[in-house]
């Protein structure tokens, strides 16, 4: 490309206003500028969109000209944009299906990025801890324990006052990989839940006026915050971020764990990843880890059409797995463990 | 061109004004017909991409009332009666309050200016965001009407109305806000229908010894009863449509009931819940819901125009 017709182009874009500084800089600037400057285009799962915001806000920073901007769409539009070429990489919740990666003709690099975990939200004013075991809380989600003062409840609340409160289930009301990751858990703990409502982005949920729904982890977490006597599933950032009140589950060691960085590490150590990087951690048998939680990944193409892209994309998965790891905490996900983002650097060599 | 003189102002057209005058009936029809096309567009586009959907679900669709996609059941009619449902009610409470306020801003009730004050008020209403709505509705009126909902619900329980327990987010604060957000389309519409009478009408009413009352719902409404009629059908339009402060208040369950306290779904809703997740065997079959959609308020419509169109018949018969 001759620097004539880049200067061309510059002077078009730019308001009259300002002709005379772009005259001067077109000549020195630009056709520097023009060598470096890459532009990454994601799309897709909105629950990482936060993190992943200020992971690429700070690879901007400091990667000398490559730029990333991410749409948070939703998994599903995200694997749709991916499949349709539109986009450079994207971000799903629920990674991507065999029949989604056969559609891909460059090939399919799925690498989990990072992971999150999924709280169990109340509102009972008063009670400050509360335990749900095993057995129990799958049956306040399909609405057969219907009272906080429940027996099975009580038992494993010993010096704790459970009010006579019914129990309302507050749910997502939009199709989302979080009620992926949360019904999957409860289809592995509970036969019935596995044999009624099943797992999947939105599921058939029992009917009841007691089960009501809500957009989005804001719009869960506002209901449970607004109703007395309401649970709800929604996003451990979330939960950190307002405040809420959290229980602690029971996991299939029998132990009491709440959410948080080093329980969640634990789970995500708990299993090892396969070849192809899909991972679902639905009950892991670590007595530290919390039961509830899941990578979400991020998809690129095996094979680039620009190296330059290529490499851009290698730099920016280098920037995640080191700096952005580190911001995963405070953020209110997981940073991915050691072994983790070896295999994952492992993998990445795969894109070209 | 300024007539000087004696010359006439009246001139025959010249060849600029036919030209003016034929440019500007083809943009018009042009315009006219763009929108049609526009139309034609949508429901084609809609249409096709529902087709697999409307192929493999039938009339089914319309009757069933379960939504799993993991089984690959889908069926609308809890959406499409709480659409209507919802809707309805948010015209009852919204068409009342909206012409009984065109009334009292329009029949000199108030001092002119004041009654400015209050018409811009009840404007600037349209003015606020859906989800603005939507939070107003979880954070105010959700806690301002369950007591009232919890003792209606302890005391009638039998009156189907109140058979369920409002938990949360549930047809009638739905309906409510429904109602506030019509609000200024009716009050709007009635006010300009209202206005529209001349006003010796009113003043051959008082001639005629009327009181204010008499004359207000004897004559006045009478005479204006088209564009009020327009204005409901309108703002009914607008409630059907209404999605975002709907998807956060109506509660998002399938099911059937008549209770205001119930937890219940609408079309909208659905579609925009579901949209941005929704996979290959989804798509169609939530294109096929909007297609729904498109009919519902497409119906209303015209049985609005059609009624109108009888009353002023029947009118002229008499």
């Amino acid at each position: 490309m001759n620097p004539g017709s880049l200067r061309r182009r510059a002077l078009l874009r730019l308001p009259v206003a300002t002709l005379a500084a772009a005259v001067c800089f077109s000549f020195t600037i630009s056709p520097a500028v023009a060598q470096d400057k890459i532009r990454l285009i994601g799309s897709g799962a909105s629950f990482p969109f936060p993190i992943y915001a200020a992971w690429f806000k700070d690879f901007s920073k400091v990667s000398g000209g490559i730029t990333v901007d991410y749409q948070s769409k939703g998994s599903g539009a995200g694997i749709q944009d991916f499949i349709n070429r539109t986009v450079d990489f994207a971000g799903s919740d629920s990674a991507m299906t065999d029949e989604q990666i056969s559609k891909v003709p460059a090939g399919v690099q799925l690498l989990p990025m990072t992971a999150g975990e999924i709280v169990l939200a109340y509102n009972l004013p008063g009670v400050k801890s509360l335990r749900l075991p095993r057995d129990a809380y799958p049956a306040i989600f399909l609405g057969k324990i219907t009272k906080w003062n429940d027996p099975k409840l009580v038992a494993a609340n010993p010096g704790v006052q459970l009010p006579d409160l019914p129990i309302t289930v507050v749910r997502r009301a939009d199709s989302s990989g979080t009620t992926f990751v949360f019904t999957q858990h409860l289809a592995a703990v509970s036969a019935d839940w596995k044999a009624g409502p099943g797992f999947g982005n939105t599921v058939n949920w029992p009917s009841s006026d007691k089960i009501i729904a809500s957009p989005k982890n804001d719009g869960v977490t506002a209901t449970v915050k607004q109703t007395r006597g309401a649970i709800g599933y929604i996003e451990y950032s979330f939960a950190k971020l307002s405040k809420a009140e959290v229980a602690l589950i029971e996991n299939k060691a029998g132990k009491y764990v709440g959410a948080g960085g080093e329980a969640g590490m634990k789970t995500l150590a708990s299993a090892k990843l396969p070849a192809d990087m899909r991972l679902w951690i639905t009950d892991p048998t670590d007595e530290l880890a919390y039961p509830i939680a899941s990578y979400t990944w991020m998809m690129f193409y095996r094979k680039y059409d620009d190296p330059k892209k290529a490499a851009a994309i290698q730099k920016m998965i280098e920037y995640s797995l080191t700096e952005g790891q580190k911001m995963s905490e405070k953020m209110g996900y997981l940073p991915l463990p050691a072994n983790v983002v070896g295999e994952v650097r492992k993998a990445a060599a795969n894109i070209k | 061109m300024p007539a000087a003189g004696g010359a006439s102002v009246s001139a025959p057209p010249s060849s600029f004004d036919y030209f003016a005058d034929r440019f500007f009936r083809g943009l018009a029809y042009a315009g006219a017909g763009l929108i049609l096309l526009l139309l034609a567009l949508i429901l084609f586009e809609i249409g096709g991409k529902a087709w697999p959907g409307m192929r493999e679900h039938g009339f089914a669709f319309l009757t069933s009332t379960t939504w799993d996609p993991n089984a690959g059941q889908f069926g609308i009619l809890p959406a499409i009666w709480g659409t209507l449902y919802s809707s309805f009610l948010a015209l009852l409470i919204g068409g009342v309050f909206g012409v009984v306020m065109a009334i009292f801003l329009t029949q000199d009730f108030l001092p002119p200016q004041l009654a400015q004050v209050f018409r811009t008020i009840v404007e600037l209403l349209a003015a606020i965001p859906s989800v603005v709505y939507g939070l107003w509705g979880i954070f105010v009126v959700i806690p301002a009407i369950k007591p009232a909902a919890d003792w209606l619900h302890e005391s009638l329980s039998g009156v189907p109305f109140f058979a369920t327990t409002l938990s949360g987010p549930g047809l009638l604060p739905a309906a409510l806000v429904l109602a506030i957000m019509i609000l200024p389309t009716v009050a709007a519409v009635s006010q300009d229908a209202l206005r529209q009478v001349p006003y010796k009408v009113k003043e051959a009413a008082y001639g005629l010894g009327t009181t204010r009352w008499e004359a207000i719902l004897r004559v006045l409404v009478p005479t204006a009863r088209n564009g009020i009629f327009g204005a409901l059908v309108l703002g009914f339009g607008r409630a059907l449509g209404e999605t975002m402060a709907l998807a956060m208040l109506v509660g998002n369950a399938n099911q059937v009931l008549l209770s205001l306290f119930a937890p219940a779904n609408t079309l909208a809703a659905l579609l925009a819940l579901n949209f941005p997740e929704a996979g290959p065997k989804e798509i169609p079959v939530l294109m096929y819901a909007a297609l729904v959609l498109l009919a519902i308020t497409l119906i209303v419509n015209l049985a609005g125009s059609a009624i109108m169109s009888w009353s002023n018949r029947s009118e002229r018969a008499r």
